[in-house]
């Protein structure tokens, strides 16, 4: 039911989107979202980098959206229907959007492709991702020293390698700095539900955390924490208006710049198929100004060289020697993860309590 | 407010994951006591939340915004009921269409106000009788929303079981063409119903938006309103059943995620899955008697009145 009457809804904004479209002039580039663009999240922030093309290149291009695309046959559908209206260069933003992309992509060879988190590509299908756990890493040095509990409460949404991948470089930063410190994580099975994802805020609270982050879209989990008294992380945009006191930064998806050079490259015939997985370096990662009323400044001082440690490639969150949930050496000293390790972990690091559902 | 232990703070959160579903619920079974199905509720929440949202932060004044909630509830519901009451249009398709357009508007009206904060409704405290352990504050500190929503179950309940009005409403459920032809007005009687509906759905998404997440985010309901159309059934047209339903609801949601926290080795697939297994349980249990529950369901659900006929 809600399948269907999400697909009504696309299909209907879709068709408000495609009559707008009337010029023929500019490079026409049309984006596929899989929320809302006010989820203040995920789809915010992609829609912030087709805002920064259109500022880019002013009246050279011509951008249009399709949000609320479900993955699956309406995403086809939606994807094929952008491309036959003359969008030259087409973004799809989730990874349930891969196999239509490609599928699309077959029937419209001179139309370029970026599938955002796939891993399949052709020649006019490039795929893109970001490091986000460069910034995950970051946080957990930050409430690794803020924690007071030493326990992080760590909302996720499903047990997808991305997410394990964050919560382990969470704790491998938070280790680094406080080998005491745990993080529960509680599950919560969506992508964004704000009632839940507060409701897992204030259970994990009720425990004894005292630094909240998430894998999840909604800022609730912020203003619990403001009203709770704890500190917390916001998630994929800059949440701090949500928790003034108790937000300590927030990890920001910064899609921009790479759809920018994306946009320049095919106004210059000079685009590429190719798969990009960058972090601070590549600028589509950034960390919020931590916030000095509740950081200290030192704790300050050691994120921004962390990140400038990241940036540079002297350091790896994912260096050895890391160890499993019972001790065993994963990786020794010396040696780091690869991306292909990355892109499929499937366990938790030390200080992660509980067992991954598998 | 007293010195609250993790107890009370559990409870407190299972009352709040509660009042959204019981608000909306309460609504939806009066109208479908007078034999409308309007599934239209989640569309109904959310421009209820939007609208409380927009007034409370526009004007800042907490009653402001729970009235515009109402009242927005209340504007949506009449479109379905000029729909379906004077153009005979069907309920169902009427209601779905009522849940796009809900999602659509809200999300429109909502777009300059995405990323703003308020502060959360405040609690109304009885002093004294809210520094008694556990229960206290769980009883006399909580916000105007919460208090209403148990009140009304009480009042629905004396409506339609011990009042006149409640009586002919029920039998207009029951047998439109019956009511009709002993002199009672079926088309406004329900439209009354329809509004009520309304007004208590908007109240149930005003909550989300002040209270329980006081923020707008499009969507923000995320299924709630369905829940609510399912607890209505899950109750078998019962007004105290639909609170202890609400509440049974928020609270193995909220169990779930202790047991989580604790560690507990059950996959969080599995306990996710709980409130709606929990649900499903206590439907097949209470449906176990088909004739009880034929008894509860009024007769004419959902059925098209033709005063001519």
């Amino acid at each position: 039911m809600k399948k269907f009457l999400i697909a009504a809804v696309a299909a209907f904004t879709y068709a408000i989107g495609s009559s707008l479209a009337l010029a023929d002039d500019p490079l026409k580039i049309g984006f596929v979202y899989i929320g809302p663009v006010g989820d203040h999240g995920w789809t915010y922030q992609h829609n912030d980098g087709r805002l920064a093309v259109e500022e880019a290149f002013g009246d050279k291009v011509q951008t249009s959206f399709v949000e609320f695309v479900p993955e699956g046959q309406d995403a086809e559908r939606v994807i094929r229907q952008l491309a036959a209206d003359g969008n030259k260069l087409i973004f799809t933003t989730s990874f349930g959007y891969m196999n239509p992309t490609i599928k699309v992509a077959q029937s419209f060879p001179d139309t370029y492709f970026e599938h955002c988190s796939g891993y399949k590509r052709a020649d006019n299908v490039s795929t893109y991702l970001a490091r986000f756990y460069e910034a995950r890493y970051v946080n957990g040095r930050i409430a690794g020293q803020v924690t007071k509990t030493n326990t992080i409460g760590y909302i996720a949404s499903f047990p997808i390698p991305e997410v394990v991948r964050g919560i382990n470089a969470f704790a491998l930063g938070m280790r680094s700095v406080n080998p005491d410190a745990t993080i529960k994580v509680v599950w919560v099975s969506t992508w964004f539900d704000p009632g839940k994802e507060g409701d897992a805020a204030k259970a994990l609270i009720d425990q004894g955390a005292d630094v909240i982050l998430q894998h999840t879209d909604s800022p609730a989990p912020l203003q619990v924490a403001e009203e709770r008294g704890v500190w917390a992380i916001g998630q994929a945009s800059d949440m701090s208006a949500f928790g003034p006191r108790a937000h300590l930064t927030s990890a920001i998806n910064n899609w921009g710049p790479y759809y920018v050079e994306r946009t320049r490259a095919v106004l210059e015939g000079t685009w590429e198929s190719g798969d990009v997985w960058g972090g601070y370096s590549a600028d589509m990662i950034k960390s919020s100004e931590i916030n000095a009323e509740s950081v200290p400044a030192d704790v300050i001082a050691d994120a921004e060289a962390t990140i400038a440690a990241i940036r540079s490639g002297e350091l790896h969150p994912f260096a050895g020697p890391i160890l499993d949930q019972s001790g065993n050496e994963i990786i020794g000293a010396g040696t780091t993860l690869s991306d292909g390790d990355l892109l499929g972990m499937s366990y938790y690091v030390m200080g992660v309590e509980g067992s991954l559902p598998q | 407010m007293a010195a609250i232990t993790t107890v009370e703070l559990i409870l407190l959160t299972v009352v709040s994951a509660a009042t959204p579903l019981l608000l909306a619920a309460t609504g939806e079974l009066v109208v479908e006591k007078s034999g409308i199905l309007n599934l239209g509720v989640e569309g109904m929440m959310l421009v209820g939340a939007v609208s409380a949202f927009i007034a409370m932060l526009t004007t800042g004044s907490w009653a402001l915004g729970i009235v515009a909630g109402a009242a927005a509830g209340v504007i949506m519901s009449m479109l379905f009921g000029v729909l379906t009451l004077f153009f005979l249009a069907n309920q169902v398709a009427s209601g779905l269409a009522l849940t796009l357009f809900g999602i659509g508007i809200s999300s429109l009206l909502g777009i300059p106000f995405i990323g703003l904060p308020i502060d959360k409704l405040p609690s109304l405290d009885v002093p004294v009788l809210g520094d008694i352990p556990i229960f206290g504050p769980l009883i006399f500190e909580q916000d105007f929303l919460i208090y209403f929503s148990v009140l009304m179950v009480v009042v629905v309940h004396f409506f339609l079981f011990r009042t006149r009005a409640g009586l002919v409403l029920r039998a207009v459920g029951e047998s439109h063409d019956a009511a009709h032809s002993i002199g009672y007005s079926v088309i406004r009687i329900r439209f009354f119903a329809v509004m009520f509906g309304g007004a208590m759905a908007g109240l149930g998404g005003a909550f989300l938006s002040l209270s329980y997440t006081p923020m707008w985010v499009e969507q923000m309901t995320a299924g709630r309103g369905w829940i609510a159309l399912a607890l209505v059934v899950f109750a078998t047209w019962k007004p105290g059943r639909v609170l202890i339903g609400a509440y049974l609801f928020g609270a193995v949601t909220i169990f779930q995620l202790h047991l989580q926290g604790f560690g507990v080795q059950i996959p969080g697939q599995v306990l996710s899955m709980l409130p709606y297994l929990v649900t499903i349980l206590v439907l097949v249990l209470i449906s176990r008697n088909a004739s009880r529950v034929k008894l509860s369901a009024p007769a004419c659900l959902g059925q098209i009145f033709h005063s001519n006929t």
